[in-house]
């Protein structure tokens, strides 16, 4: 479980790489309500996607879908995972997925209480998914777990304090280092900046940034927030009612919005 | 349910026997005998089975009494323990329990014994090949502090996805600098199956290492039966650089002198005076009568026990 595997270098060159992502077709019905329709993307290792738009419109759903969590009516999500190449993860077998998972994912919930498990201390919530991974050494993980503490800006005497004596910012920051610290390949993001402040915000959102450049990571981040669709996202999806109504690079999105929605949804951010 | 008015009838005729003998009625015992033939063929696999209303409540030993009564036979001898002792309320209770309803001869000795029921202990006296250990168990899940979610626990342990276990120990480095859960404390079974080895001391978790008896635990509100065979690869949980260890004494027995068993702290008034027994009583008045004798022999202590197990007698 702890053999080192391959893991993309940023110098090949974007169109010799594989997908790491490909959704196909991927519509979910509950019972003859439409959660998502007909929706179809790729994405390359070390991209990060944005997908953007009002409450109902979908993001969720498919958020949930392609992390394994919600089985579609119909389509396929196939993953480029270390282990299994590129193969659709409903596919594969339940323990497999699992693993894959837990080696090639992460998942940042919106409420840290989701992401977190609050009866064990911060310093331990982090070192799970190595000890998951089958790491035995008490000392390294320890470590590890400093280092990660650190690099999300965290008091590190506080280290073994439980997740409900941390702030809610707080809390956020050791779910985003929990979800980190075993090199997931792809991260996935329900409005992981929700409840932090604006400076906490920035720094947060430039870390990441720093992450997806330095480790091939790549990211989809759901979020209604157009200011960290901007700043994080290479490319942008916006949904309406399920569908995805515009796609394109984040700034051609933003600047240049086509669809009637887009072009209101970028109108209603507020300007200081 | 048959209620039968059995009074104890020594030495009746197998022909006979009662209808109800050892109290459950011969679908019951059947049932959980399937359950226990199961377990055995999964070391340390949790087997689901129809636990019964016991005449105790739960939590009081009902897993434990139920397999016992399923493997009992008149020509068993039984032995009870209650923190190692077999002079303690609940052990003679469940000792005349089976006198009773299962017409059968009972021991304190270690090595007279048949089938041996437990909660906290496993005897010093290293076991034999035919005899059963069996164990009431209070919690079966050892996931279950970390992961509240029965499907989830399910669903880890037929992937064997152990990682979540060392994060209770890695709580306890972080919190104490050492491994400090002392009692349940999680053993792999033939590295394939985590396993709750009920509340006994982790000094004892070495004793189920190829052990030649059968161990047996039973979950009697969790609705559990898991076993380990003979001669089953018991390891503790530990970390690279924090490995396992068990418990020891600066002390030795005050009354036997005994440097090799596990010790409980007594009291003695409220002013500071204590001492440190044994907690197997059978294994400590043994050594007694072979002449060992600790720094405080002839305490008080030790004629009270010896009294009242002569009066079981």
């Amino acid at each position: 479980m702890t053999e080192v595997l391959d893991r993309p270098t940023s110098s090949q060159s974007v169109g010799a790489v594989e997908p790491l992502l490909r959704v196909s077709n991927l519509t979910k019905y509950y019972g003859h309500v439409a959660g998502c329709l007909d929706i179809s993307f790729e994405m390359r290792p070390g991209e990060v996607l944005g997908i953007v738009g009002e409450s109902g419109s979908g993001k969720t759903t498919l958020l949930n879908c392609i992390s394994g969590k919600l089985a579609p009516t119909t389509g396929s999500i196939a993953f480029n995972s270390r282990r299994h190449g590129l193969v659709d993860i409903y596919d594969l077998s339940e323990p497999d997925r699992r693993r894959m998972q837990r080696e090639d994912w992460g998942f940042v919930h919106q409420n840290p209480r989701d992401g977190l498990r609050m009866r064990v201390s911060g310093g331990a919530n982090v070192a799970e998914p190595l000890m998951n991974l089958g790491r035995r050494h008490y000392g390294d993980m320890r470590q590890a777990t400093m280092d990660w503490l650190s690099r999300v800006e965290l008091d590190l005497g506080r280290v073994d304090d439980k997740p409900r004596n941390f702030s809610g910012g707080m809390q956020q920051r050791i779910q985003i280092a929990r979800n980190l610290i075993h090199n997931p390949r792809l991260v996935f993001m329900d409005e992981p900046t929700g409840g932090l402040d604006v400076s906490v915000q920035a720094r947060l959102l430039d870390l990441l940034r720093e992450l997806v450049r330095d480790l091939g990571l790549a990211a989809i981040i759901v979020t209604h927030d157009m200011a960290v669709a901007r700043l994080m996202a290479d490319r942008l999806m916006v949904m309406k009612g399920g569908h995805v109504v515009e796609t394109g690079l984040a700034d051609q999105v933003l600047d240049d919005p086509q669809h009637p929605y887009t072009q209101l949804l970028v109108s209603s951010v507020l300007q200081i | 349910m048959t209620v039968t008015e059995a009074p104890a009838r020594p030495n009746a005729a197998p022909e006979d026997r009662y209808y109800t003998y050892a109290y459950l009625d011969e679908q019951t015992k059947r049932m959980i005998r399937r359950a226990i033939l199961k377990a055995l063929a999964i070391p340390g696999y949790q087997v689901p089975f129809g636990s019964r209303e016991m005449p105790v409540p739960y939590g009081w030993g009902t897993g434990g009494i139920q397999l016992t009564a399923a493997i009992i036979g008149p020509e068993d001898v039984y032995k009870c323990i209650d923190q190692g002792a077999d002079d303690t309320t609940n052990a003679v209770s469940i000792r005349r329990f089976f006198a009773t309803v299962a017409d059968v001869a009972t021991t304190e000795d270690t090595s007279e014994a048949t089938i041996i029921q437990s909660r906290h202990r496993i005897p010093e006296q290293p076991l034999a090949d035919g005899q059963i250990m069996v164990f009431q168990v209070p919690q079966p899940e050892p996931l279950r502090g970390l992961e509240p979610r029965e499907t989830e626990t399910r669903a880890m342990h037929a992937y064997a996805e152990y990682g979540l276990q060392y994060v209770s120990l890695y709580e306890n480095i972080s919190a104490y600098g050492r491994i400090a859960a002392t009692a349940g404390y999680p053993v792999m079974i033939d590295e394939r199956y985590l396993m709750s080895p009920s509340p006994i001391p982790k000094f004892d978790n070495p004793k189920m290492h190829m052990n030649p008896a059968i161990l047996l635990f039973g979950a009697g509100r969790e609705k559990r039966i898991y076993a380990v065979p003979p001669f089953t690869r018991v390891r503790s949980l530990d970390f690279e650089d924090y490995p396992f260890e068990t418990q020891s004494w600066d002390e030795v027995c005050a009354l036997c002198g005994a440097n090799d068993s596990y010790l409980d702290e007594v009291v003695l008034d409220d002013k500071g005076q204590h001492m440190f027994v044994c907690s197997d009583s059978h294994y400590c008045a043994d050594r007694r009568e072979k002449g060992h004798a600790g720094p405080m022999a002839g305490h008080a202590l030790a004629h009270i026990e010896t009294e009242i197990a002569a009066e079981e007698v």
